[in-house]
């Protein structure tokens, strides 16, 4: 019994760790179709529609690679992750691009072998209660009982902060958003702590979102970022670049409505050379000569995407905050296209 | 020819078929750790020394964040072991009862009995854990439904326990006159009166085994029994009665501050949901073990046993259920097995067994699956190999002892 035990481990440990060693854009091409590790459902980030299309935030990354490498932003296969399974997902070669508003930390970038290829929402932990509770700053949650989804890094910090603030708590473990988001209106905890973004999208599903307060208190740096595997450098670059251009499209205000305009037009030597008008810059990373173009074309750039999924328009209304273009005041930053 | 050699013909299959097994074996270890070397990930087990930074609700021994990952998984393992010693205790007690009913002559009683048993036996365990913990959450009032002075529930057992949609909270046993713990080191304790109360228990039972025998020995002397019940009684409660006494035990009533219910003991509802799943559906699997070992009972024992004057209930307690225990043990070991086995479904209702500490948020805090996988499954299988020990010794002695 032993034996068969241990073999049947060693097996599945074996097909976990077989793949994902290639090529990743090779792989990509000849599937004809990016797989993209997304959130379970979590509205404005990625949750799918009534119609099973799969839309939000994070979604629109996975577009703007898959318009970027395979020149049409409908070829992904979405593989919804939880908080447990996302990582071992990425490792072992079931997605080959993972966005999934993951915070980006030392251990993970090092120790799981990720590479984190940007930040597309800087985020902080926050919790959220019912207004009348009476509650108006964490530091009063003294012995309260918190909802925390396991496998994240909001786990941790939660821990940190009460314990630095002198605190007790009772934690609640949960797997996923929506199970968090019930045992939370079903009142088996007092509060839902996560990242505070995740906090809003939460709250704007609710039937009574009015009923509910996001505490000030944000307690610690997420700063939310697509993953690849370690190792596989140039399809990192891919990624990477991909998402600087949507940030740059904005700095540049390209956006969907006026690029093909532009691209006749523009006489801006730095939009010129990302639309690939003049330099060829997507040959360096195994591309053509139009990928960024199709990546920005795919959902709009980084502004667009921000206002359509999770915007002040939206349901979800998020204020662009950290996340401004650079020259707003904001953290958005992309490298020279050079 | 030697191929027609029955003997040597059997060996050389095996031999082949054992080298083919090793060399099966050998690829699969082999592949495992290029792959693994492949990823850049080594084997080891290190990251139980680290901190787990993170806190679980329930812990048997004292636990923070500050707590290696390893404390963290055997807080897990303890956990797992509560569920499960007292997933069997009552799914032991539901099944006999439910097996024994659903042979009874009462029409109803057998019927119900069944519709008990084929409805936990054919929905899955899951279902039935999610259904009993989203019945606790959904139905129970949250903690500040007690608040005020006309609260919209109110605790039950003459103010002493309190059912809410987190947790029942119930009375903590306190006392005025406390000894101490024994140190075990590594911050694990026992209180000197739980050791107190257990020495005095075992030894009140000895003495009652004692007094038994004497009376024995008298009525095979003598022909008469002495009346020994109060002996008994007295044995096997005085003692405890003046320990209680001494170390000054009561109840310490759970109250509301803040918000949660504090002072008492708060049993999460992760706990209790899983616990009461695991009974009603391994009950009903013992249930219907218990009924074939009675049927596997010759009519004629009970029959033999009614024509001697023996009451239905003697004649169920003395004459079947001895015999009955011999089919039933072997099966019940497996059911034992088996609980034990499905309690790591536990992380569905946010109970932290082994499977969420060490499985669940170690693995995925420190990236290590093959290790804490590997790790589990190597406790998984300590923990049914004991209950199975103990089941076999307990199986040696009732079984048929033929001479």
């Amino acid at each position: 019994m032993k034996t068969s035990v241990f073999l049947g481990t060693v097996a599945a440990a074996t097909l976990m760790a077989g793949a994902g060693m290639a090529d990743t854009l090779a792989d990509v091409k000849a599937r004809g179709e990016l797989n993209c590790g997304v959130n379970t459902g979590l509205v404005g980030f990625a949750a799918p529609d009534a119609n099973g299309n799969w839309t939000g935030f994070d979604v629109d990354i996975c577009k703007a690679v898959a318009a970027a490498v395979l020149g049409d932003a409908s070829k992904v296969k979405y593989v919804p992750t939880t908080g447990q399974t996302r990582f071992t997902a990425l490792s072992s070669g079931e997605v080959d691009l993972l966005a999934r508003n993951s915070t980006w930390t030392f251990s993970r970038d090092t120790d799981l072998k990720l590479d984190f290829i940007g930040v597309n929402y800087y985020d902080g932990q926050g919790f959220m209660v019912r207004k009348d509770l009476g509650v108006t700053s964490a530091k009063e949650l003294e012995g309260a009982t918190v909802c925390i989804q396991t496998g994240t890094t909001t786990e941790l910090n939660l821990a940190d902060y009460f314990k630095a603030n002198n605190m007790t708590y009772q934690p609640v473990n949960i797997d996923s958003n929506a199970e968090g988001e019930q045992q939370y209106m079903a009142g088996a905890c007092d509060a839902y702590t996560t990242d505070a973004s995740g906090l809003a999208a939460t709250r704007a599903a609710f039937a009574d979102p009015e009923n509910h307060i996001i505490l000030p208190e944000i307690i610690s740096k997420e700063p939310l970022g697509p993953a690849v595997r370690h190792g596989d450098n140039n399809w990192g670059d891919i990624v990477r670049w991909t998402l600087y251009a949507l940030i740059a499209a904005e700095e540049y205000g390209i956006t969907s409505a006026n690029i093909e305009e532009l691209t006749s037009s523009s006489q801006n030597p730095e939009v010129q050379r990302l639309l690939g008008v003049t330099d060829d810059l997507g040959a360096m990373i195994g591309l053509d000569k139009e990928w960024a173009k199709r990546a920005i074309m795919a959902s709009g750039n980084y502004g667009e995407i921000f206002a359509a999924n999770i915007g002040e328009q939206t349901p979800i209304g998020l204020a662009r905050g950290l996340n401004a273009q650079w020259t707003q005041g904001g953290l958005m930053y992309a490298m020279p296209f050079r | 020819m030697l191929i027609y050699d029955r003997r040597y013909r059997s060996m050389t299959f095996q031999v082949i078929v054992f080298i083919l097994v090793m060399a099966l074996a050998w690829w699969l270890v082999n592949n495992t750790i290029r792959n693994l070397a492949a990823l850049g990930k080594d084997f080891n087990f290190g990251f139980l020394w680290q901190r787990a930074g993170y806190d679980i609700p329930q812990t048997p021994i004292p636990y923070t964040s500050d707590d290696t990952h390893l404390r963290a998984a055997f807080v897990g393992l303890l956990n797992t072991l509560i569920v499960s010693i007292l997933g069997c205790i009552a799914a032991t007690f539901v099944g006999i009862v439910a097996g024994v009913a659903r042979l009874s002559n009462n029409w109803l009683i057998a019927r119900l009995m069944t519709v008990y048993v084929e409805a936990f036996r054919n929905v899955p365990l899951l279902l039935w854990i999610l259904i009993v913990f989203a019945v606790f959450t959904e139905v129970m009032p949250p903690p500040n439904a007690f608040r005020g002075d006309d609260p919209a529930a109110s605790m039950i057992l003459f103010d002493h326990v309190a059912l809410t949609n987190r947790y029942t909270a119930i009375p903590t046993l306190a006392m005025t006159n406390d000894p101490g713990s024994l140190d075990l080191g590594a911050r694990i304790t026992f209180n000197w009166a739980t050791i107190a109360f257990v020495v005095v228990l075992i030894a009140g039972w000895i003495a009652r085994r004692m007094i038994r025998d004497w009376a024995q020995r008298v009525q095979d002397q003598t022909g008469g029994r002495p009346t020994t019940w109060w002996m008994s009684l007295a044995v096997m409660t005085v003692p405890s009665l003046l320990l209680i006494l001494y170390f000054g035990l009561h109840f310490e009533t759970p109250e509301l501050r803040g918000f949660n219910f504090s002072g008492g003991i708060n049993v999460q509802n992760g706990l209790v949901a899983l616990w009461l799943a695991l009974t009603l559906y391994t009950g009903a699997f013992i249930a219907e073990i218990v009924r074939a070992g009675i049927l596997a009972v010759n009519r004629g024992q009970s029959e033999a046993a009614f024509a001697l004057g023996l009451r239905p209930r003697r004649t169920m307690s003395l004459v079947i259920l001895p015999q009955a225990l011999r089919v039933i043990i072997p099966p019940l070991i497996s059911q034992y097995l088996n609980l034990m086995k499905n309690s790591s479904l536990a992380i569905a209702v946010g109970y932290m067994d082994i499977k969420g500490t060490l499985g669940g948020t170690t693995l995925n805090q420190t990236g290590r699956e093959l290790e804490s996988i590997v790790l589990m499954m190597g406790v998984y299988l300590v923990l049914s190999l004991i209950i199975s020990a103990g089941m076999n010794l307990f199986n040696a002695r009732v079984k048929l002892k033929e001479r």
